[in-house]
């Protein structure tokens, strides 16, 4: 028994560690496909096989609920993404220290965000970099990944010399070592993430019994330590 | 439409580079008799079977500060390769580079034997020879060439992808471009520039064929 998930690219380890943990409870398989939210719900309209949706907004799972393309009362706010400034060991800038400022920095050529026009966590760049009032001196600087691993991984083997990437990807072991200055939350709107199970999945018990261990304390404490917040509702839930 | 003309003036600097780089490299593969040749025939025809995923990343890799070809970079001209055009250039060059060779070295191989014997009997050095029998003779094929590897770099999807960055007038390709507008879901906006370019190569592929039709061609003298 496999279980489809299309999971936005901000949850790359988070979402290994999540579905091996959930392997190991139950012995069912869960096979991951990560992307930008923006291609998956394109993709999603269009019929692809997943039985699973985790994106790194609510409006694509909102749109699909909406389209009557997910299966209703599943929808579920899974976590708030928080992103950083990071920038490579080797940096001239020390980002922890100057914070916004590092960005301006001339050793910065180039800063890599995810694309705007897809990648929300690519809007929550743009939106931190207009609220800091210093969108129009960076504009320039800036390069695009398809969606916020490719953006990272342009800072990370340094063809970019900083980038605003998810924090789930800055604590990550690839990129644990560099240095990083998280953007308060208050200068985004915030990063809602919402999960979805699908219309058309094929094995629906098994998506709920995943989304539902997602739900659960160990589940939680999984996406916290990959840098998540957990939302208040579910905290909510948890109390009850 | 800036993605389309940014994609036809890299398609136009990588044609018109693999002609001057690729001429005396399938020269060579046409008429050495080096026992090893096949080792070289093999890494021109790499980019054939290899993903484009495994260029763009050993191409992001290079042209990083760490790699040998951004050093190289940031040395001569203070800053990356990586999202720049040039760099795009270069990643093309590697990507189409069977797309020029490959014919060039079957239109030299085409060529008579004994005329070359005749011109070189009659006096005439290496270069003479290949400028005045050999080239006039190749012309399909150097047509051909030129207009593959132009078709091959305006297709040119994953590389672009890997090491472009997405800037408009830069590296946003039209390729790109369509992909954007498929994830931010302008279908017909997709549609309209994956039509366009769908007739710009159904255009140059009918030149190719038309040029390879013996009828047409003058040079029958074989």
């Amino acid at each position: 028994m496999e279980i489809r998930v299309a999971a936005a690219a901000d949850l790359k380890f988070a979402m290994d560690e999540l579905s091996e943990k959930f392997e190991k409870q139950t012995g069912m398989k869960v096979s991951v496909t990560y992307g930008s939210s923006g291609n998956f719900f394109s993709q999603l309209q269009n019929g692809a096989p997943f039985d699973l949706f985790f994106s790194a907004d609510m409006e694509y799972p909102k749109k699909l609920e909406s389209a009557g393309l997910a299966e209703p009362q599943t929808l579920y706010e899974y976590a708030i993404g928080r992103i950083v400034i990071w920038t490579p060991t080797d940096a001239k800038v020390d980002v922890t220290k100057e914070g916004w400022k590092s960005l301006l920095d001339a050793s910065v050529a180039k800063i890599a965000i995810a694309n705007p026009e897809h990648a929300p966590y690519g809007r929550a760049a743009v939106a931190a970099l207009q609220k800091a009032g210093i969108y129009e001196s960076v504009k320039a600087k800036l390069v695009y990944g398809d969606n916020i691993s490719q953006a990272a991984q342009f800072v990370q083997s340094g063809n970019a010399q900083a980038g605003i990437v998810a924090k789930s990807l800055a604590v990550s072991p690839a990129m644990r070592d560099g240095k990083r200055w998280e953007i308060p939350a208050d200068m985004h709107p915030a990063l809602e993430q919402g999960a979805v199970i699908l219309k058309d999945a094929k094995n629906k018990d098994a998506a709920r019994a995943f989304l539902d261990f997602v739900k659960t304390p160990p589940g939680r404490a999984i996406l916290a330590t990959y840098g998540f917040e957990v939302p208040i509702k579910a905290k909510q839930e948890e109390k009850r | 439409m800036e993605a389309l003309w940014l994609s036809m003036k890299l398609a136009g600097y990588v044609a018109a580079i693999l002609l001057v780089v690729g001429m005396p490299i399938a020269y060579w593969l046409a008429y050495s008799t080096w026992r090893w040749k096949f080792l070289l025939e093999s890494v021109v025809a790499l980019p054939l079977v290899l993903p484009p995923t495994v260029l763009g990343f050993y191409a992001l890799l290079a042209m990083g500060p760490r790699g040998p070809l951004g050093k190289l970079w940031i040395a001569l001209f203070g800053h990356g390769l990586a999202f720049t055009f040039g760099g795009l250039i270069l990643a093309s060059v590697l990507y189409s580079f069977p797309f020029a060779v490959q014919p060039l070295v079957a239109s030299f191989e085409g060529v008579d034997r004994r005329l070359l014997d005749a011109s070189a009997v009659l006096g005439a050095g290496r270069a003479r020879t290949f400028l005045k029998v050999i080239l006039p003779l190749s012309l399909p094929g150097v047509v051909t060439a030129a207009v593959l590897s132009f078709a091959h770099t305006l297709g040119e999807f994953g590389v672009v992808l890997m090491v472009g960055g997405n800037l408009a007038g830069v590296t946003r390709t039209v390729s790109i471009d369509i992909y954007d507008r498929v994830q931010s879901l302008e279908y017909s906006a997709a549609n309209r520039m994956a039509l366009v370019l769908l007739v710009i190569s159904f255009a140059v592929l009918s030149v190719v064929y038309a040029l390879n039709r013996r009828v047409w061609t003058p040079w029958t003298a074989k």
